[in-house]
C-alpha cells in the first residue's frame, strides 16, 4: 500500500516548508551586503599597464567587436612604438576576455569590480589614463592564475548570510 | 429609568437588568472601540506574519525595511494604496461598485459581536451565537458577487461565480462539522460553548476540526482554495476593478475574515480563553495566531486547486465524512460519560484516520491523473 494517496504527499510538502523556515534564508540584501565574486569574473572594465604595453595593437586586432582604439607613433630614438591614443568603448565590450588572453606582454587584464553603470553613454569610452591600476580599480584573475590565488575566496549562498536588522 | 438627582449613578446601575453590564450603551461603546481596535491591529499583524512567514518558509527575508523587522510594513502599504486614485470602469454599475465593499466588509467586522475574548466578555452574549456567526458570515459573499457584477469585467465576474460556487458547497461541510460541536457542549451560545471545554474538543472532534479548517480556508478563499483571485488566471478575480480606499476594504476583508475563521476555530476547538497561567485575552490572542500561522503554513505548501477539484472536494469528501461525523457524534453524546472520555479521544482520532484513508481510497478528485 502507497501511502502518497493517503496524505503522505501532503505532510511531506508541510515538512519541507516548515524546515525552510528554520533555516537561513539566502536573500542578499545588496548595497548593505555585498558577496564576494568569482576570483577569475571578467568585470565591466579592462586594466591596462602602460609599462608592459608596447603598442603592437594585438588586442584592438582580436577584439570582436572592434571595441578598442589604439593609435601609435614610431619612437625613433629608442626604437619603439609610442601609444598615443588607446581607449576602449566599453558599451560595445562584451567581456569575452578575448583581448587579455590575446595580449603577448601580459599588459592587460580584466576589472575585478563589477558596479560601473554610467549615466551617459559617453562615460562609457575609458581612455589611456581612466584604464590604469589603481585601487579602486583592482585586477581580475582571469586568465592570471597567480592574481587570482591572492584575491578573496567566492561567497557561495550555501554560506551562511546573516540578516541586517 | 431617568435617576433622580439625589441618586447616584452607582444606584441608577443597580437598577439595570444583570445582563446589562455597567449600562447598556457604555458596554456596547467599550465592546465596539475594543472590536474595532482589536480588528484593525491583528489585521496588520496577520499581513506581517504572512508576509515575514511566507517569505521565510520560502527561504527569503520577506519585507524587513519599514520599521524593526519590517513591522511598520502594513502601515506603509496602507498609506500607500489609500493615497491611490479611485478608479471606477466607464460601463461599471457605479452604485453596485460603490456599495461591494462595505456590504463585505460590514459582515467581518459583526461575527466579532459573539466571539468571547474573556469569560463573558462579549459584545452580545447571543443563546444562538454560533448560528449567528454562519448566517453573518455567508453575507461576505453578497458583497464580492457585487463587485464582480458591478466591475463590467469578464475575470471579475467569473472570480465572483466561483466564490459563490465554493461558498454555497463549503458551507454545508462547515455547519455540519460546527453540529458536532454544538451537540456536545450542548449551547449554540459561544461563551457557553467555550465553557463546556473542560478539554479542547480538538480532541473529541478531531475529524470535526479538520473538515472545519479545510471548509473554512475555502470559505474565506485562502489558498490553496484561493479560486476566485488566482493570480494566474484570473488576475485578481472580483477586485481586478478596485483602486485605493475600495482596493484597501477588501484587502482588509481578506484578512478580517481570515481572522474571524481562526476566532471561531479557536473558540470552536481550541478552547477559547481557557489555559493555565496566562490571563485568558492573551490565551485568546496567542491561539488566533497559532490558527493563522497554521493557515500561512497550508498556504505556503499547497498549489491551487482547479474549480473541479474544488467541488469535488467539497462534495465527494467533506461533505460525506461530515455526516459521518455528527452520526458518530451523536452516539457518542448519546452514551455519554466522564469516565469514558479519555477512552473517546483516541477512539475518534483512529476513527479520523480510517475515514480520511478510506475516502481518500474511495473519492478521485475531478478526474485528474492519480497514479502514484
Amino acid at each position: 500500500m502507497k501511502f502518497e494517496r493517503y496524505g503522505k504527499g501532503i505532510a511531506k510538502g508541510l515538512t519541507v516548508t516548515i524546515r525552510h523556515m528554520f533555516r537561513h534564508p539566502v536573500t542578499v540584501q545588496y548595497p548593505e551586503q555585498r558577496l564576494n565574486t568569482s576570483r577569475r569574473i571578467r568585470g565591466n572594465e579592462l586594466i591596462w599597464d602602460n609599462v608592459k604595453c608596447t603598442g603592437c595593437g594585438t588586442c584592438a586586432k582580436t577584439c570582436p567587436q572592434g571595441a578598442i582604439e589604439i593609435v601609435t607613433s614610431t619612437n625613433l630614438v629608442e626604437n619603439k612604438y609610442e601609444v598615443e591614443k588607446y581607449q576602449i568603448d566599453t558599451g560595445y565590450c562584451i567581456q569575452c576576455g578575448l583581448c587579455v588572453e590575446a595580449c603577448p606582454y601580459e599588459a592587460l587584464y580584466m576589472g575585478y569590480s563589477y558596479e560601473r553603470a554610467k549615466y551617459r553613454r559617453g562615460e562609457l569610452v575609458q581612455t589611456k589614463e581612466m584604464m590604469l591600476e589603481s585601487p579602486d580599480r583592482q585586477v581580475s584573475g582571469y586568465f592570471y592564475p597567480d592574481f587570482a590565488a591572492k584575491l578573496p575566496r567566492q561567497t557561495l549562498l550555501v554560506e551562511r548570510i546573516t540578516e541586517k536588522e | 429609568m431617568i435617576p433622580s438627582p439625589g441618586l447616584s449613578l452607582e444606584h441608577y446601575w443597580q437598577t439595570l437588568p444583570p445582563d446589562w453590564p455597567g449600562g447598556f450603551w457604555w458596554h456596547w461603546l467599550v465592546f465596539t472601540v475594543i472590536i474595532i481596535a482589536f480588528i484593525l491591529m491583528l489585521v496588520m499583524g496577520y499581513i506581517w506574519i504572512e508576509r515575514r512567514g511566507m517569505g521565510r518558509m520560502q527561504a527569503r527575508l520577506g519585507p524587513n525595511r519599514a520599521g524593526p523587522f519590517g513591522l511598520l510594513q502594513p502601515v506603509a502599504d496602507a498609506v500607500k494604496v489609500l493615497t491611490k486614485e479611485d478608479l471606477v470602469p466607464a460601463n461599471a454599475d457605479k452604485i453596485v461598485h460603490w456599495l461591494a465593499p462595505v456590504v463585505a466588509f460590514a459582515p467581518a467586522l459583526m461575527i466579532f459581536a459573539v466571539v468571547p475574548f474573556q469569560d463573558g466578555a462579549l459584545l452580545a452574549d447571543l443563546n444562538i451565537g454560533i448560528l449567528y456567526v454562519v448566517a453573518i458570515s455567508s453575507v461576505s459573499t453578497v458583497g464580492i458577487f457585487m463587485a464582480g457584477w458591478g466591475s463590467n469585467n469578464k475575470y471579475s465576474l467569473l472570480g465572483a461565480m466561483r466564490n459563490v460556487a465554493a461558498v454555497v458547497s463549503y458551507e454545508i461541510p462547515l455547519i455540519l462539522a460546527i453540529i458536532g460541536v454544538v451537540l456536545i457542549a450542548g449551547s449554540l451560545s459561544l461563551n457557553d460553548i467555550v465553557l463546556a471545554q473542560n478539554i479542547p474538543f480538538i480532541l473529541l472532534q478531531p475529524l470535526g476540526f479538520l473538515l472545519f479548517f479545510i471548509a473554512g480556508c475555502a470559505e474565506i478563499n485562502r489558498s490553496p482554495f484561493d479560486l476566485m483571485e488566482a493570480d494566474s488566471e484570473l488576475v485578481a478575480g472580483f477586485h481586478i476593478e478596485y483602486s485605493g480606499m475600495k482596493f484597501a476594504l477588501f484587502y482588509l476583508v481578506e484578512y478580517a475574515e481570515a481572522l474571524a475563521i481562526s476566532a471561531i476555530i479557536t473558540t470552536l476547538f481550541l478552547g477559547g480563553w481557557r489555559g493555565p497561567v496566562l490571563p485568558p485575552w492573551l490565551w485568546f490572542l496567542l491561539k488566533v495566531i497559532l490558527v493563522f500561522f497554521v493557515m500561512v503554513w497550508t498556504r505556503t505548501t499547497f498549489p491551487r486547486v482547479r474549480i473541479d477539484q474544488l467541488m469535488a472536494l467539497a462534495w465527494k469528501f467533506l461533505l460525506p465524512l461530515a455526516l459521518i461525523n455528527l452520526i458518530i457524534t451523536a452516539i457518542q453524546v448519546l452514551a455519554w460519560s466522564e469516565a469514558l472520555l479519555w477512552v473517546m479521544i483516541p477512539v475518534n482520532i483512529a476513527i479520523m484516520v480510517i475515514l480520511v484513508l478510506l475516502w481518500s481510497k474511495l473519492s478521485k478528485l475531478g478526474w485528474g491523473r492519480v497514479e502514484v
